[in-house]
């Protein structure tokens, strides 16, 4: 009986978990889609920027309050790049959602693991590594 | 050549990609990378970003199916993933440090031998005795196979776990997910069921290249204009290759699939040597 109510719990964390990661891809890819249209549309006729020579993004497109600010003006590129980070945090917040389930679950061991795992993430997020 | 053009021509070249990602077991943003940087002679830089971003997505579009069907080892991916992560981590820290040319060299010989891993003989194993760390973490599990579930159980989890630091290093260092060196981990080590590697290393892919493509991001190496015609079309790309494995097996196809990339990525290497990058 232990062992049934234990694979089942299992089974729906890992529906829940398919879920965010379908969501996730599919708001992605349809923002990054609108955002595409709306570039083309805008500087579709324009020359090709020098891609061959890496010069980096500027700030409006490296952080998030540079990419939020281009998105309440609907910049073409923000919009993109919005996309970019929603597919960014699909699989973060796919972990997250794995630590809820393990927490349900009173699976204190994998509690500890995905915490690791989440920390490490927000680690190369927010612990200067920009260089 | 304007942005419009780049875009579609971009647009179909991505989607071919994605297709023979998805029909050799590569994945769609490996083979982006020397379409953009041999092609398109886009800066290896900005072609890791987009790459990166490709593999996240087409990588979190297929495991959503994988575990509907219950193979996915959900707790071994969770595990792996400390090693996975921390490599990429270190690896997108490496790469500021490290020359394009020894870039594009080293992605391809990890191109040649992800294409010999994924020809090489497959062994569908399911140990009945695992190691006494494989209890203590939980990682034993069983599958669905046309023969009902078939339970299995894990050994050597150091060894394991050690390959997967460097399959998050090289994809840290050069923008792919390392599927191959994943499975080699998984298959090769712990003797995991082959069906249940591929799909948990597809599982582990997405948080992998988010932990370094968060750096790489912040470095700007991720472009708008490269980066929606490469994800829409690499991900359209996976999209249809996944339909056609379904009504097909592609055996001959992947063999012909693996020379012509080993081809690709011997250009890279000569490339590189001759610092073109």
């Amino acid at each position: 009986m232990k062992l049934i109510k234990t694979l089942t719990g299992d089974r729906d964390i890992a529906l829940l978990v398919g879920q965010v990661l379908r969501t996730g891809v599919i708001t992605a890819s349809a923002i990054a889609f609108v955002g595409g249209v709306l570039y083309l549309a805008k500087h579709g006729a324009d020359s090709l920027p020098d891609y061959s020579t890496f010069t980096g993004e500027g700030k409006e497109y490296t952080t998030f309050g540079g990419i939020f600010r281009g998105l309440t003006t609907f910049r073409p590129s923000a919009v993109i790049q919005f996309g970019a980070l929603i597919l960014l945090a699909t699989p973060i917040l796919r972990v997250f959602f794995s630590l809820i389930g393990f927490a349900v679950e009173k699976d204190r061991m994998y509690v500890v693991i995905t915490l690791l795992v989440l920390g490490i993430i927000l680690f190369s997020m927010f612990g200067g590594l920009k260089v | 050549m304007n942005i419009l053009i780049f875009s579609l021509i971009l647009l179909a070249g991505a989607y071919v990609a994605g297709l023979l990602g998805s029909l050799t077991g590569l994945g769609g943003g490996v083979v982006v990378i020397p379409l953009l940087t041999l092609v398109f002679h886009v800066d290896i830089r900005y072609a890791i970003g987009a790459a990166l971003l490709a593999s996240i997505a087409n990588s979190s579009g297929a495991a959503s199916a994988y575990i509907k069907e219950g193979i996915t080892n959900v707790r071994l991916g969770m595990f792996l993933e400390i090693a996975t992560t921390l490599g990429a981590v270190g690896g997108a820290l490496i790469a500021v440090f490290t020359p394009t040319n020894t870039i594009a060299i080293l992605f391809g010989v990890v191109l040649i031998f992800s294409a010999l891993m994924t020809v090489r003989k497959k062994h569908e194993h399911a140990l009945q005795e695992g190691s006494r760390l494989s209890y203590v973490l939980k990682l034993n599990g069983s599958y669905p196979t046309p023969q009902g579930e078939v339970p299995y159980k894990l050994q050597n989890i150091g060894g394991g776990f050690s390959i997967m630091l460097l399959a998050g290093v090289l994809s840290g260092l050069l923008g792919i997910g390392s599927g191959a060196l994943k499975v080699l981990a998984m298959d090769g080590a712990m003797k995991i069921p082959f069906k249940v590697s591929t799909t948990t290393s597809n599982f582990m892919i997405g948080v992998t290249a988010a932990a370094s493509a968060v750096v790489y991001l912040q470095r700007g190496y991720i472009d708008p204009g490269i980066a929606f015609p490469v994800v829409l079309g690499v991900l359209g790309g996976a999209f249809t290759g996944a339909r056609l494995l379904t009504v097909m097996n592609p055996k001959t196809l992947r063999y012909i699939f693996c020379v012509a990339i080993s081809f690709v990525a011997l250009e890279m290497i000569y490339n590189g040597l001759h610092h073109q990058f």
